[in-house]
């Protein structure tokens, strides 16, 4: 199985990246040397294997429905481009 | 012109009334400053991981019970991947291959039918933060105080038919939800939401339509207004030999039309996977079981009751069981005083009428069930009569003052016990002779003079329609 050079465009658009021409057709050489490599794993047979959704064997964590706050707003707003203090100032949406 | 039919499906977004986030310890309070209910984990900081909340699992296995639902003993949470400022993570963590509920159905009444709508599947979600758009300073505002509210998101099948059963079908859900004490079912204040999927075909066909997705309806009316200009919109589309395109459009409601929603329909690609942070949810045997346990009386089932235990018609029952609280005040009141359809006639006019105007809930009110009860009994003593109790309805509602001691304290009581009002009718016209004979003479005008008498001498508290009848047999 490969990746078309359209198919990498398209993704590179759905993640915000813009790629050059020249790292287009080298991300879509890499991209599909590893989807060739990961084809390796449908040689397996799997009919009666469930499907793994999560690598840890563990179960159900859940915690109880109790409030708590461990941070200050500013604290929270400290790592922000820009704010006002209370929100979080962005390029405008619409 | 072919007869056409719609064909609707509905995604519900209910907000889950618990106290703290799904994923982290938030709490989920209205109204608070921007940004104070936030933590590393629902701003999507690195390496934070998060942990599910057992109190929305539990309402949404509640509502997946309430909707006839199969539980899904093993579920998992999934990424759905967008670029949007109030998703600081830049995926929304919810189901997609295994949710926690499929294979439901309620059943809906419209015009006097009941039909069966089928449930696809109920699955547990995040909410997202707001934003607020300021096109003078040309930037957004982000508040993430909503980000990681837990919803559940209630997808239907499109066995839906027209803008009436959409509705009935919504207002079915709300009621349940509202039963069950887990989303407070606000469509203005947006803890209920509706998006609905539509396309139309000619009554017959079997195929479906090409449908387009409507959201921004924050009422049941704009839901039925949505839904009738797009059943017109694309009928004329199909008769007009165009084509329907499949697209997400906003419901303008200042306009009443539909729309396309600017932006690019590419962004509908999510590439879901299944999210690495958090494990499969396997629900335990005995928590559904406590769970399905205290499950309430059901607004299907108390509708049912109410016909049967007070006698009440299918209407008068219908309006009383929409709302739990409604239910409740007409359960307490008829406990009180036991006259159901009485309590029932005053509820649905006077009690929904000052509701409407004050735009308030009943658990809102000061007006009590013992209000309620005191005041059909204090008519039904001939303490006062319905009349003067429609009268000062608005001001007992709006004060909560009991019935009885407004009406003493405002001098309102009525005599009429017609034998206590005939004893005065005798004594006045015993007084009066003269009078007496020129009424028999034909001084019919002088009726009056002895109403004024009667009033005179029982301070004004005489019903005046009664002490007329009886002055009128009296005099022949």
């Amino acid at each position: 199985m490969s990746i078309s050079k359209e198919q990498v465009a398209k993704i590179a658009t759905l993640s915000r990246l813009s790629l050059e021409e020249d790292k287009l057709d080298q991300f879509t050489g890499q991209l599909s040397s590893i989807l060739q490599y990961m084809e390796k794993l449908n040689e397996l047979e799997t009919t009666d294997v469930e499907p793994l959704y999560s690598p840890v064997e563990q179960t159900t964590v859940l915690r109880e429905d109790v409030v708590e706050k461990k941070f200050k707003r500013e604290e929270l707003l400290a790592n922000a481009p820009e704010d006002d203090g209370q929100y979080f100032i962005v390029p405008r949406i619409i | 012109m072919p007869e056409y039919e719609s064909v609707i499906g509905l995604e519900v977004h209910a907000q889950l009334k618990t106290k703290s986030k799904i994923f982290c310890s938030c709490s989920t309070e209205f109204g608070r400053e921007p940004n104070e209910n936030t933590c590393p984990v629902c701003m999507g900081m690195p390496g934070v991981l998060p942990v599910l909340n057992k109190r929305a699992v539990e309402y949404a296995v509640k509502m997946a019970l309430a909707v006839n639902c199969k539980i899904n003993q093993k579920s998992i949470f999934a990424r759905k991947n967008y670029f949007y400022p109030d998703l600081p993570k830049g995926y929304q963590i919810s189901q997609y291959e295994l949710p926690v509920a499929e294979h439901g159905y309620i059943t809906i009444q419209v015009g006097g039918k009941e039909k069966k709508i089928g449930i696809t599947r109920i699955h547990m979600e995040e909410d997202a933060g707001k934003s607020v758009h300021s096109a003078a300073e040309n930037v957004s505002y982000v508040d993430l105080n909503r980000t990681g509210v837990p919803l559940i998101e209630i997808v239907s099948e499109p066995d839906i038919r027209s803008p009436e059963e959409a509705v009935a079908y919504l207002k079915a859900l709300r009621s349940i939800l509202v039963y069950l004490e887990i989303c407070d079912g606000n469509m203005e204040e947006g803890s209920f939401r509706c998006d609905a999927n539509i396309s139309i075909r000619p009554r017959g066909q079997k195929e479906f339509g090409t449908r387009t997705e409507l959201k921004n309806m924050n009422s049941f009316r704009h839901v039925q207004r949505a839904l009738e200009y797009e059943i017109e919109r694309q009928i004329d589309l199909v008769e007009d030999g165009e084509e329907v395109v499949q697209e997400t459009r906003l419901y303008d409601a200042d306009k009443n039309i539909t729309r396309p929603m600017r932006g690019k329909e590419e962004a509908h690609d999510y590439r879901y996977f299944p999210d690495p942070d958090l494990v499969p949810l396997v629900l335990k045997s005995e928590w559904i079981e406590q769970w399905r346990k205290e499950l309430p009386e059901l607004p299907a089932d108390k509708l049912q009751r109410f016909i049967r235990q007070y006698g009440l018609p299918v209407y008068d029952a219908e309006v009383l069981t929409a709302e739990k609280d409604l239910a409740d005040f007409f359960e307490q009141t008829v406990k009180i005083y036991n006259q159901p359809k009485k309590v029932s006639n005053w509820m649905l006019s006077e009690v929904l009428r000052e509701l409407n105007e004050a735009r308030i809930k009943i658990g809102q009110s000061k007006f009590r069930p013992e209000n309620l009860a005191k005041l059909i009994k204090i008519i039904d003593d001939g303490l006062i009569s319905g009349k003067i109790g429609k009268s000062i309805f608005s001001e007992i509602f709006n004060t909560g003052q009991d019935p009885e001691e407004y009406v003493r304290a405002k001098g309102m009581v009525q005599i009429s016990d017609s034998s206590a009002l005939e004893q005065v009718v005798e004594e006045v016209l015993a007084d009066l002779p003269k009078e007496v004979e020129r009424y028999k003479n034909g001084q019919t005008k002088l009726l009056g003079f002895f109403v004024g008498q009667v009033m005179k001498r029982t301070k004004g508290q005489a019903n005046p329609g009664l002490v007329n009848k009886i002055l009128k047999e009296k005099l022949g």
